[in-house]
């Protein structure tokens, strides 16, 4: 269905087929880059020079040795792995016990496989080697008893265990200067240090020495694809492709040493940057290019002008383009995160839209290209968005709408003018502002000049359960929390929310230490020299990314959880302070036996309690309420690299692991069940539709954010026809002018219908078109709901 | 004063322009067959009884349909969608029921919105006396007309009246200059033979061009649940929902004519 949805589309033949392969090829795990590394720190060289150096070093020897591969007939060239979907490991930052590989080899969802090659290797070579001396041995190591009994109990995950710090995205730089210009810079910072005066020269000098080396290192790199190329010229019959090979020789020989001259080059430079970034360390959100529809456009009008590239030539780049990010999946991880994840894409999230620096309308012709080979190529990676600001023409909101409606999920809807405040108030200049967006699942950041790291989910609904349980965390068996009174004797709803501050205050806390901890070790163990030459202003301040070279140092901490801990806090607000329908004691007995023996009054919870998500203040104020207290916990906080603290309001899946260490909830949650999603309401628990659900999303202020995440569903009738879609860009607009950051529609498959049929409490907000008007589809009789999923079904999605 | 409003709906986008808030005032002259809000018939709050499927139980919950509600309490609501309404073109939809069955109170209630900026769409049935359409003209920026039937004795065998007053007040409003939509609910047996829309044609052709934009609204099941709820008989039990595309040829008809034609609202 998807491919034959393709071929009929404007998709060349070998575009179709490197489609296919990627589509096709298998997960696996490759030992490539474990060797390479392990080589490297086996001869000991490590012990002579600097710790920034031996990375520089260690990234020059994979990238000298590992496999040239190029794919039959693309136009972009270089792979991770040996092959599309050959996934590296990184050894030095996470080793994979052979447990690990089992795992991963057998899981259900999003499996990689692994050879007896690479059990072999991991036994003899790798395991022996890195064992005790991973990165992340050294952070558990380094951590105090209260971080890890936090972190047992699930009030918070770490991203840094697994993973390096990395979350960034990349600026204008490279359109405009190649490796060489930077090694220039790099030889005049050299000179100009001052050993005498500035007691950090020497630091500095080796961190410059090392960004040489990395940048040596690509150019190299991208002459071994030449030779590579030129060679498979040499046995290629066929004249069109030989020259192609030739030509495409030749862009290797001039990027990344040289600033690209055309929209090919510019892409291939990318390109090879991108694989340096991922090759070097592991880096969270993998990187990706930001405002491509920005940075692309001279070189396309360029190309056009001159006669040198046609519409369609272009297009045919970026679709092969395209795939090589669907060809490189994000680095397994081990542990109890590769056993319940199965969030193995990364998230290369291409901006489209927005402003341009100086606060015009960005919007453009390859805008509207872009969003077509969005379409065309459905693919998951690279994801996609649209920045959305009020200048933007009402026509691209609808052209992406009708993206919107065929079900993929992309692209995302962001608000570029509360993005662009965010960072302000954040201390970016207006510029650099403007020339950011969202990557990752939804976060602010500005592009080519800031570090901006998330550091880990926090569990809001668990600090609430720690409070009702006055520290004692019931999952772990152990006081986690701290001493916060017996709610039983809480004579007031303010005497529970002080309850709840006391252990917000007190994890936030720990949270922040081990955040500065481990931004230390990165800083002096990890230093990333490769992914320094591309941030601003690394080089210039001769410090690398992961100690806080970059312009702005952000680090994130995600809450997660919002309407489950709004409808918590409502509920005994509403049923034990105010109504008096139960007591605290009676519902505390209730929570610990999991609503057995209380199905009458979880009905009533369920159904007859104001939840969060219906534009009304009697709920949505304890979403404020909580939201304040989170923010003013974390914000400005420093960090250990220079930085500061931020929230950000978001769960990609953690939501589903968060759910499973908390017991039942006062919302009438049954125990271990998922929690709420990003800041949308508990599923079923809004019934006044999409308006109200935006209302209420709005009362938290979202401008004291880094971003949050919204996701809305709606049946894919509400797409038919330019009015409706107009509707639904009236629909954004109005969130947007709210100060809304992000939402994203979900078009209901026709499994989640039957899925509503056979579970309707779980699904209480769906709402679906009638032919002529809208109804809630539990409201339906069993036969219309029937004939609504045989349309759905039929439509495709 | 008071209304008796059953429902206030937010983001409805198929009574009028962009997204909209439609007030459901209850009570109805007519009692058509095929009505899809049974529960809007009578002029008085009514009780049904609703059961929850929970947790492998079954709940039963007593529910009140209608309520009373002032102005301000109805505006209040209203309004926390004016954003909405801003960005889309939108407004309120006040339908019913019958809206012109409580004069007194709609007329209340159109001053006030209209005094507030608010775009309004009145979607009315037309049963009712002259003066009570007269006056709101002032207040509406767009009446969402329903017409059934033309033949006298069949629409009341269907709706228990007679359709002259729909007939005669429609004729009146054509010549207002307002924007009229009428909306032709489309069911299998009843009104969908080609006699019955050759009747419409001749009917609605003086009355351009005041109005000149048909909705045909295909008749669906969807009420089917309510009628068991409120134990209410079902006479359209046995009769299919009409697919969207059963209508496309009655559209294109009428395109051909002139007219400004969508399927659904």
């Amino acid at each position: 269905m998807d491919v034959a949805k393709a071929q009929d589309k404007n998709m060349t033949d070998r575009i179709n087929k490197l489609r296919q392969q990627s589509l096709n090829a298998v997960n696996l795990i490759n030992a490539e880059r474990a060797v390479l590394v392990t080589e490297f720190y086996e001869t000991g060289i490590d012990r002579q020079v600097s710790v920034p150096v031996s990375r520089a070093m260690a990234f020059d020897h994979i990238l000298r040795n590992k496999l040239i591969c190029i794919n039959q007939g693309e136009l972009i060239v270089g792979e991770r792995g040996p092959a599309p979907k050959a996934c590296p490991t990184y050894p030095e930052i996470c080793l994979h016990s052979l447990d690990d590989l089992e795992i991963l080899d057998s899981r259900k969802k999003v499996s990689f496989k692994v050879d007896d090659e690479v059990r072999r290797i991991y036994t003899e070579k790798i395991i022996p080697f890195w064992k005790g001396r991973s990165n992340r041995e050294r952070i558990m190591n380094s951590l105090p008893p209260d971080w890890l009994d936090a972190y047992k109990a699930g009030v918070f995950t770490e991203f840094q265990e697994q993973r390096a710090p990395g979350h960034t995205v990349l600026g204008s730089k490279i359109y405009r200067q190649g490796m060489t210009d930077l090694l220039k810079q790099i030889g005049e910072e050299i000179s100009r240090l001052d050993f005498i005066q500035d007691p950090m020269a020497y630091e500095k000098r080796e961190e410059l020495k090392a960004m040489e080396i990395a940048a040596n290192a690509m150019i190299k790199f991208a002459g071994r694809y030449a030779v590579k190329l030129e060679n498979l010229a040499k046995g290629e019959n066929e004249p069109s492709r030989k020259s192609e090979l030739l030509k495409l020789a030749e862009i290797c020989r001039h990027v990344p040493a040289h600033a690209p001259r055309t929209l090919h080059e510019a892409l291939q430079y990318y390109w090879f940057v991108h694989l340096g970034v991922i090759t070097e360390l592991n880096p969270w959100d993998s990187f990706n290019p930001g405002r491509l529809d920005q940075h692309l456009l001279p070189f396309y009008r360029k190309g056009i002008e001159d006669g040198s590239l046609t519409k369609e030539k272009a297009i045919e780049i970026l679709q092969s383009f395209w795939i090589k990010f669907n060809n490189h999946p994000a680095p397994p991880k081990v542990g109890v995160t590769a056993l319940e994840s199965n969030t193995y894409t990364d998230f290369c999230l291409i901006n489209l839209g927005g402003v341009k620096s100086d606060g015009s309308d960005a919007v453009n012709e390859l805008t509207f290209i872009l969003l077509d080979v969005i379409e065309e190529m459905r693919l998951l990676q690279p994801s996609s968005m649209v920045q959305i600001s009020k200048k933007n023409p009402n026509n691209f909101i609808q052209r992406t709408l009708q993206i919107t409606k065929t079900g993929f999920g992309q692209p995302s809807y962001f608000n570029t003018d509360a993005i662009t405040q965010e960072l302000v108030r954040q201390g970016k200049t207006l510029e650099d502002a403007r020339n950011g967006g969202a990557s990752g699942c939804v976060e602010a950041g500005a592009f080519g000049t800031e570090a901006y790291i998330l550091s880990g989910y926090f569990n809001l609904a668990k600090i609430l359960e720690l409070a009702l349980n006055n520290g004692f965390d019931s999952h772990t068996r152990k006081q986690v929390g701290v001493i916060s009174g017996n709610p039983e004797e809480f004579a007031s709803f303010g005497e529970l929310m002080n309850a709840f501050q006391k252990q917000l205050e007190y994890f936030t806390a720990i949270k922040m230490r081990g955040n500065n901890i481990i931004h230390r070790i990165f800083a002096d163990y990890m230093p990333v020299p490769f992914l320094s030459l591309l941030i601003d202003d690394c080089i210039g301040k001769a410090i690398d990314y992961n100690a806080g070279g970059a312009r702005y140092n952000t680090t994130y901490i995600q809450g997660v959880g919002l309407g489950s801990i709004t409808d918590s806090l409502t509920a005994i607000k509403y049923h034990v302070f105010e109504k008096q329908t139960i007591s605290m004691k009676g519902l505390l007995e209730a929570l610990s036996g999991d609503f057995k023996d209380y199905e009458e009054f979880r009905k009533e919870l369920v159904y007859h309690t104001p939840k969060y998500g219906n534009d009304d203040d009697y709920a949505d104020d304890q979403a404020r309420l909580v939201f304040r207290m989170f923010f003013e916990a974390v914000d400005n906080k420093p960090t250990s690299i220079g930085g500061k603290h931020r929230i950000n309001m978001l769960p990609t899946t953690s939501h589903v692991y968060f759910g499973s260490v908390i017991g039942a909830l006062p919302d009438g949650r049954k125990a271990h069940q998922p929690l709420s999603e990003g800041i949308s309401p508990f599923q079923g628990a809004d019934h006044k539709g999409p308006t109200a659900v935006l209302k209420s999303a709005s009362k938290i202020d979202h401008l004291l954010t880094g971003g949050t995440l919204l996701n809305q569903k709606f049946a894919p009738s509400f797409f038919d026809g330019d009015e409706a879609i107009n509707k639904l860009a009236g629909l954004i607009r109005a969130y947007f002018r709210m100060d809304g950051h992000h939402i994203q529609f979900n078009v209901v498959t026709a499994a989640a219908l039957i899925d509503a049929q056979k579970h309707p409490e779980k699904h209480r907000d769906l709402i679906v078109r009638v032919a002529g008007y809208s109804d809630y589809f539990n409201d339906l009789g069993e036969d219309l709901q029937n004939e609504i999923i045989r349309r759905t079904e039929h439509q495709g999605v | 004063m008071r209304g008796l409003v059953f429902d206030i709906r937010k983001f409805t986008v198929n009574d009028g322009p962009g997204i909209r808030c439609t007030i459901f005032l209850k009570g109805c002259p007519l009692s058509c067959c095929w009505c899809h809000n049974p529960e809007s018939q009578t002029g008085l709050p009514e009780t049904s009884t609703k059961s929850i499927s929970f947790d492998g139980r079954i709940f039963r919950e007593e529910e009140i349909s209608g309520k009373w509600m002032n102005i301000d309490e109805i505006l209040e609501e209203v309004e926390k969608d004016w954003i909405f309404y801003e960005e889309s073109g939108g407004g309120v939809t006040i339908s019913g029921g019958e809206p012109a069955f409580q004069p007194e109170f709609l007329l209340a209630l159109l001053r006030e919105m209209k005094a507030r900026g608010i775009n309004i769409a009145l979607d009315t049935c037309g049963y009712t006396e002259w003066k009570n359409l007269a006056v709101t003209m002032d207040y509406v920026d767009l009446y969402l007309y329903d017409l059934k039937i033309l033949d006298d004795g069949i629409h009341q065998k269907y709706t228990g009246v007679s359709n002259k007053l729909i007939l005669e007040n429609l004729k009146k409003l054509a010549d207002s200059g307002k924007w009229i939509v009428v909306r032709i609910p489309v069911i299998p047996g009843i009104n969908d033979a080609d006699e019955d829309f050759t009747a419409l044609q001749s009917y609605l052709e003086p009355l351009r061009p005041g109005v000149n934009e048909i909705h045909l609204l295909p008749f669906h099941t969807a009420a089917e649940n309510k009628y068991k709820r409120f134990g209410k008989e079902n006479l359209m039990k046995n009769i299919k929902s009409l697919p969207k595309e059963a209508l496309l040829e009655r559209k294109m008809e009428l395109e051909a004519l002139g007219y400004i034609v969508k399927i659904g609202g």
